[in-house]
């Protein structure tokens, strides 16, 4: 079971509450970009096992949308944010570091 | 004037907690920006209460407010004044970005009473129903059986179920199975 803690109404709402919104922070590509910036826009995802940026949104409780980072593996939770930051907040990247030593980091 | 119907024409059901269909209810869609001045003069004209904060649900001698997400309020008031409750909200807020809505008819309502409404409650829910979390003055927005619906509590021992009216059949009859004599857990 998920649990995610909705930053819109502050309630800790269970997975079947919510829906998935795949992978957050995608560029987005649109009219003038190249047609292989378009093809990786649409379709490539990445496919983390560890941690992992996803869209969720509140559709049975508050109905907006919030941004979630998590482990893929373990789903362990490493915290939640508003859905209008452009990329994840600093404290929670220096903490997912602290717990995932080995962890890349975010990459766009 | 139409002959108005609620969606189980007032149904109830005596079980482990009794389940009643609780008829019509004005009901209104208020969408805006909840911190402004206007907004919060409006919703007091109304139904003479100040906006709640998050979660909470508030009610008075004209009506209740609940807080159904960051933009958006749910008011209570008599079904025949609902109408002119959203003229009078429109007219308040005209200088502002809006939306106030009659939606009485696309809701149904039910009312759930008796000792054991949180278990009633908590067999088809994933919130949180126990008096840590769900008390009077909360209102939860969640699943219910299959379906949405917004849920709070009027006392400890009475629960108001809000749901679509297309799926208020549905409603009625997952709570009676789920309030049927004997399938509830024995507290001692």
């Amino acid at each position: 079971m998920l649990l995610l803690t909705c930053p819109n109404c502050g309630v800790e709402a269970d997975e079947t509450e919510l829906s998935a919104g795949g992978q957050a922070h995608l560029k987005r590509f649109a009219a003038g970009s190249s047609d292989d910036e378009f093809e990786s826009y649409l379709f490539h995802r990445s496919n983390a096992k560890g941690v992992h940026f996803e869209r969720w949104r509140h559709s049975y409780g508050c109905g907006k949308w919030f941004l979630a980072a998590r482990d893929t593996n373990t789903l362990e939770v490493f915290g939640t944010y508003p859905a209008q930051t452009p990329e994840p907040p600093k404290d929670l990247i220096a903490a997912i570091k602290k717990k995932r030593p080995d962890w890349k980091g975010f990459a766009k | 004037m139409s002959d108005v119907q609620s969606v189980l024409g007032g149904a109830s059901f005596d079980g482990a907690v009794k389940v009643t269909e609780a008829g019509v209810q004005g009901m209104i869609t208020l969408r805006g920006d909840l911190g402004s001045e206007a907004l919060a003069k409006a919703v007091k004209s109304a139904v003479g209460l100040a906006v709640p904060a998050p979660l909470a649900v508030k009610s008075g001698a004209k009506g209740a407010v609940a807080w159904m997400s960051p933009d958006e309020l749910l008011l209570t008031v008599p079904y025949d004044q609902a109408e002119a409750a959203v003229a009078k909200l429109t007219k308040a807020l005209a200088d502002e970005h809006h939306l106030a809505v009659n939606v009485s008819d696309a809701r149904a309502v039910f009312t759930l009473s008796g000792d054991a409404v949180r278990d009633v409650l908590a067999k088809g829910t994933p919130a949180d129903v126990s008096p840590a979390g769900f008390k009077p003055g909360v209102i939860r927005r969640s699943q219910l059986g299959l379906v949405a619906a917004a849920f709070w509590m009027t006392s400890d021992t009475e629960v108001t179920v809000v749901c679509f009216r297309s799926v208020g059949e549905y409603m009625y009859n997952w709570l009676c199975t789920a309030a049927k004599p004997g399938t509830l857990p024995i507290v001692s």
